[in-house]
């Protein structure tokens, strides 16, 4: 059972994978809308935010790449919805595979896809200006922090796949995943924020990631913001993994 | 009774319900080994669902269903090792090649050299031409070819084919029934559903006709025929055609149907 499932979700996942070199636009839209905020908040509003960071780019980065991420798991979303329409989902389960293997080779192409589009957005950071005296641990760190964050929102996303009646439908609930960082310190320091909204942007997960990424990629001490964003990365990945995994024996029993 | 006789597919006692609809009302019937049995019906008859639930994409509500001497419920897994499903829809892979299609359906089967299956399959379906095109490309009668060739990889006993010609044009009808009979002289059990007369009387050893959740009729074309009175000989002797049976049987909405009889012709015994 095992290696059916290995093989299974290697030969899945070699397909979906070819899905996208095939169609290298579905990365190039992935990563248009990040990039386009990065220009626009750098080189337009940027001059008249006060951070007290001494580089606009290197404050907004973090949250441009969570955007990124939230992005492109809409297309994980998609992706599946058209395998789910198409007969090819049902030839899969009627083959003598493990039946896990065709989510899990989604979820695996979208960890590939999302760090593809992540690369992409910080080297067009870095022409901008971007940079960081960062080390290795730390970047790794950051690298661990994107991909738990890429698998709780992809885990997420097969949730619309399996049951979206329209292609609109699988990939709208994105929309509040993209407009998150907004109200979180993502692009301006919540102390700026009135009362309510500032609760708000304190207490979401986006606020606390963000730091944490923010903090390793300018060398200042994470302090407890790291468990914290950890705590909600792992909690939502156990949420939505549930709820994916629960819908999915739902339509196929 | 030994394996060998014992048939390629059981059906007993089948039903089936979506929530207040009752599809399936107790479907029975055998497919021997290696032949050709199709399942006639019109739209909604239900023969979509008796084939999910012989593949395993669906469960039954009650009856014994078993598919090479497995059972569907308690043995699934093994289930998927006897057949193959070529479903109503062409399910291949419209971004990858042709046969980048059958080296992954190869690769998931676990045979050994798929590049070698695949290549050899292109042959036999006259792909090899198109080959290396993306089945995007491809004409619906190459597609529902490379669907039938998918299912043949790994050798299963028993393939399911849901319509396999709705959609096509004559000369696509015709290369598929080809591919479909050539399948029964190999030794393949096959079942297939349609809702064309003419291609169950083109291809099936035996013919049941689903209405209304059952099997109302069962048996060979001669036996079918047999069913209406022969006093049809006018100036020319006429042969009724399926379709007259079809209709004699299933049409003048239901009479018969109350009755919900099964008519069996030529007893299995």
């Amino acid at each position: 059972m095992t290696t059916q499932f290995l093989s299974g979700t290697a030969a899945l996942t070699g397909r979906s994978l070819r899905h996208i070199t095939r169609s290298p636009d579905t990365i190039i839209t992935t990563t248009i809308m990040p990039i386009a905020f990065l220009l626009l908040f750098v080189y337009v509003f940027g001059g008249a935010i006060n951070t007290g960071s001494d580089s606009y780019v290197n404050y907004l980065l973090p949250g441009i790449l969570l955007i990124t991420i939230a992005t492109g798991i809409s297309y994980t979303a998609f992706r599946l919805f058209l395998d789910m329409k198409s007969g090819i989902f049902e030839r899969f389960q009627s083959m003598p595979i493990a039946r896990s293997s065709v989510l899990w080779a989604h979820v695996l192409t979208s960890l590939v896809a999302n760090l593809i589009s992540v690369v992409v957005v910080v080297l067009v950071a870095l022409l901008m200006g971007f940079h960081s005296g960062a080390g290795v641990l730390d970047w790794l760190a950051v690298a661990g922090i994107l991909m738990l964050f890429t698998l709780a929102l992809t885990w997420l996303a097969v949730i619309p796949g399996l049951t979206a009646k329209s292609p609109d439908g699988a990939s709208a609930f994105s929309y509040p995943l993209i407009f998150l960082p907004f109200i979180s310190s993502a692009f301006v320091p919540t102390d700026s924020m009135p009362g309510a909204v500032r609760a708000f942007a304190e207490n979401q997960p986006v606020t606390t990631i963000v730091n944490t990424i923010r903090d390793l990629l300018t060398q200042q001490p994470v302090g407890t913001d790291i468990w914290i964003a950890l705590a909600w990365l792992v909690g939502i990945l156990i949420v939505a993994y549930t709820f994916a995994m629960a819908t999915y024996r739902r339509k196929i029993s | 009774m030994t394996t060998q006789q014992a048939p390629a597919i059981h059906v007993q006692g089948l039903e089936k319900s979506y929530k207040n609809l009752k599809v399936l009302r107790g479907v029975d019937f055998d497919v021997p080994r290696g032949s050709i049995f199709a399942l006639l019906g019109s739209n909604g008859a239900g023969k979509t669902t008796v084939v999910k639930i012989l593949s395993t994409l669906l469960r039954a509500d009650a009856g014994t269903v078993s598919v090479n001497g497995l059972d569907v419920a308690m043995l699934a897994a093994d289930v998927r090792e006897s057949i193959s499903l070529t479903g109503q829809f062409a399910a291949v892979d419209e971004i990858l090649t042709g046969r980048e299609n059958l080296v992954l359906v190869a690769r998931l089967r676990q045979v050994k050299d798929p590049g070698a299956i695949a290549d050899d399959l292109l042959h036999r379906f006259s792909l090899t031409d198109a080959a290396a095109r993306k089945v995007s490309t491809y004409s619906g009668g190459m597609r529902r070819r490379l669907d039938i060739a998918m299912s043949l990889i790994g050798d299963p006993p028993v393939i399911f084919l849901d319509e396999p010609t709705t959609g096509l044009d004559p000369q696509g009808r015709i290369e598929v029934w080809q591919t479909i009979k050539q399948l029964a002289e190999h030794g393949t059990t096959v079942l297939l559903t349609t809702q064309y007369l003419d291609e169950a009387e083109q291809l099936a050893d035996r013919i049941a006709i689903l209405h209304q959740g059952r099997i109302i009729v069962n048996g060979t074309l001669t036996e079918l025929k047999q069913l209406l009175p022969p006093a049809k000989v006018e100036y020319v002797e006429k042969q009724p055609t399926l379709e007259d049976v079809f209709f004699a049987i299933v049409g003048d909405n239901g009479k018969r149907d109350d009755a919900g009889q099964t008519v069996s012709v030529g007893a299995n015994e």
